[in-house]
């Protein structure tokens, strides 16, 4: 449903993403993996339209949506949660979540909407009129899913979900995320919790220097040999699982 | 629904008591508020009184629409004499030209010197709101100082230095002042009305995210130039049609006194002492500042003498409580009522729950 292809982004200070080339089929987790600095988060901004790509296209169900403004990727179906300070701190929890529906012109659909979350997110509800920064890191992660969820997307893009959350939060939203993906959506998400995040995905993509390296199954990547040496910091010389493009990129 | 397993971790403690007054309380509130401000120029009718009471609505206008950009959107604008004298020209040079006598016909004026200021911040604001937080403060000044400069040398249009001169209504006695004003109060009551509706409509959402993170507002889908601009032209309508009060009730327009920079200085230190971005901020301070201002200078005769009390009293407040007294007079009550829900829970419940989570924002790089 999403396809990424020859895609090349940076800063300014010359490219960050260096020929990214990616699919993100219908109904699938697909978690990206890599060291700091491989341009994971870099990549989930140009996706969601807050960084323009210097080269390449993204196709999401068949319209082109590279280089285009944050509101029309939202408006094509995608949403994203950021790697960190997502809400409003000084806003209240009710607020930062309608915020999410920001898009939505319709007040019934809007009203109908944020019940729909706060069904799902009891915290919503629970917390309405306090200021979204006196939550903890775990009850904000929740916040924010619950508000990506407000525009109904068909795909919800996250980057590191579980980042300062103590394991007891992060299993919880792990939970919410497997249960977004059994209600029909598509989730791409940045780990860097490798095991988790690929454990919880059907499709697993190893990033490294602004390349994909590595793609397969969340286990067969999670199993495949040369994991083990990039996490060790060495890097990947050999593609192995279904990597294509990763022996492309060496012959350039 | 799988994310109900988390409920314990978010469950309600008491540290978490959300205040707000309960809506009959501030219901009540208003309306009292209401009816003293009526009532008060019949108590009170001696024209030394009423004046100092015209000038408070005036500043209550401009405070409030002030507020409704600055307060809301976080850009703050030191320059929005730029439309309270784009609101006294207006008025001025229409009664002159077309004749119209002084009295009450020139307060159908007012929404029209309103829609000028509007008008006329639309080209100005999208120019300024290109440029970021202490840059736009900056330019908001220029902008007004250049105004100042045109009303000072468009002579045929403005008479220059020699101002313009209003006629005056036949009103008399104590009764002068009255017309100013309770058009004034409607005024500031529209004012008010506008300020609460946009403060609960999705688009007063838009401008809050915009003030916390105009990047993260865009994220989510918001127009933040267009926002800003319907934000800073709104607040231009306001503080215009306080120009517009203005000019017929002192009889005169000078370039010096309608883009004045002074203004800007009593409309941001109130807005800041009761209250930046909230609803009944800039509506206490210009009803405790403006009227000991002008008892300061009937008292001691030195209309600048003002500006130094300001500035010390600004300082306190942003020493003291930083975010104005109604904040943090509400803050203060929260805080008790969560002592007292402590208190109360301690009894109830006398061993903590042991849950708790994780370490917050803090992220590991
Ligand atoms: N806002 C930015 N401006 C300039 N360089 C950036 C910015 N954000 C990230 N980078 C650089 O881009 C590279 C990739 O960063 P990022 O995409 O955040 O990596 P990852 O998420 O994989 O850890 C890093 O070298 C980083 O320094
Ligand atoms: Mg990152």
């Amino acid at each position: 449903m999403l396809t990424i292809a020859g895609l090349f982004a940076g800063y300014g200070g010359g490219d960050v993403l260096r020929g990214v080339d990616l699919t993100v089929a219908q109904g699938s987790i697909t978690c990206v993996v890599g060291p700091n600095g491989a341009g994971k988060s870099t990549l989930l901004k140009v996706i969601s339209g807050l960084l323009r790509p210097r080269l390449g296209t993204i196709t999401f169900r068949d319209a082109p949506i590279g280089g285009a403004s944050p509101r029309r990727v939202l408006e094509a179906g995608i949403v994203q949660v950021m790697q960190s300070r997502n809400l409003f701190p000084d806003l209240t929890v009710r607020q930062n979540v309608e915020i999410g529906g920001y898009l939505i012109k319709d007040q019934a659909l809007l009203r109908r909407r944020l019940d729909e979350v706060s069904d799902q997110f009891p915290i919503v509800r629970e917390r309405a009129g306090e200021r979204a920064g006196q939550l903890s890191g775990g009850q904000q992660r929740m916040v924010e899913l619950a508000r990506a969820l407000m525009l109904d997307p068909a795909l919800v893009v996250l980057d590191e979900p579980s980042m300062g959350l103590e394991p007891r939060a992060a299993a919880a939203m792990y939970a919410s995320v497997r249960n977004m993906a059994q209600t029909g959506r598509s989730i791409l998400l940045v780990e860097q919790n490798v095991r988790a995040g690929l454990e919880l995905a059907t499709h697993g993509v190893v990033m490294e220097t602004g390349r994909v390296r590595l793609e397969g199954t969340g286990t067969e990547v999670l199993a495949h040999p040369q994991m083990r040496a990039l996490y060790l910091g060495g890097t990947i010389e050999e593609s192995g699982v279904t990597d294509q493009e990763a022996a492309q990129e060496k012959t350039r | 629904m799988t994310a109900t397993e988390i409920a314990p971790v978010g469950a309600a403690s008491p540290q978490h008591v959300p205040y707000r007054p309960p809506r009959a309380v501030r219901y009540g509130a208003t309306a009292g508020l209401l009816v003293l401000l009526i009532a008060f120029p019949l108590v009170l009718p001696n024209p030394t009184v009423t004046s100092i009471g015209v000038f408070t609505m005036i500043y209550l206008i401009a405070a409030i629409g002030w507020n409704i950009f600055s307060g809301y959107s976080g850009y703050i604008s030191i320059g929005h004499a730029a439309y309270y004298g784009i609101g006294q020209y207006t008025v001025a040079l229409i009664t002159i030209h077309a004749h119209l006598p002084g009295g009450w016909g020139l307060f159908g004026l007012l929404p029209v010197a309103g829609v000028v200021s509007a008008l006329a911040s639309i080209p100005i604001g999208f120019l300024l709101l290109r440029v970021r937080r202490h840059t736009f403060i900056v330019l908001t000044i220029a902008i007004m100082f250049i105004l100042q400069l045109l009303a000072f040398n468009l002579t045929r249009f403005t008479n220059g230095s020699g101002g313009l001169t209003m006629p005056f209504p036949t009103w008399t006695g104590n009764f002068f002042n009255m017309p100013f004003y309770y058009v004034g109060l409607l005024a500031a009551v529209v004012a008010g009305a506008a300020a609460w509706w946009i403060r609960r409509s999705k688009y007063g959402l838009g401008l809050f995210a915009i003030r916390d993170d105009e990047e993260r507002a865009r994220g989510l889908g918001i127009k933040v130039t267009r926002s800003k601009l319907i934000a800073y032209a709104a607040s231009a309508f306001f503080v215009g049609i306080a120009g517009g009060l203005y000019a017929p009730f002192v009889g005169s327009v000078y370039p010096q006194f309608a883009f004045d920079p002074t203004f800007d200085l009593a409309v941001a230190v109130l807005v800041f002492v009761g209250g930046i971005g909230t609803l009944s901020g800039p509506v206490l301070g210009a009803l405790v500042l403006i009227p000991l201002q002008q008892y300061f200078y009937l008292q001691f005769g030195n209309a600048n003498l003002y500006l130094i009390a300001y500035g010390v009293l600004f300082i306190l407040i942003l020493r003291l409580l930083p975010g104005g007294i109604v904040p943090g007079v509400t803050s203060a009550w929260r805080a008790r009522l969560v002592a007292r829900a402590r208190a109360r829970q301690e009894d109830t419940r006398p061993e903590d729950t042991g849950l708790k989570d994780d370490a917050g924002q803090k992220g590991r790089a």
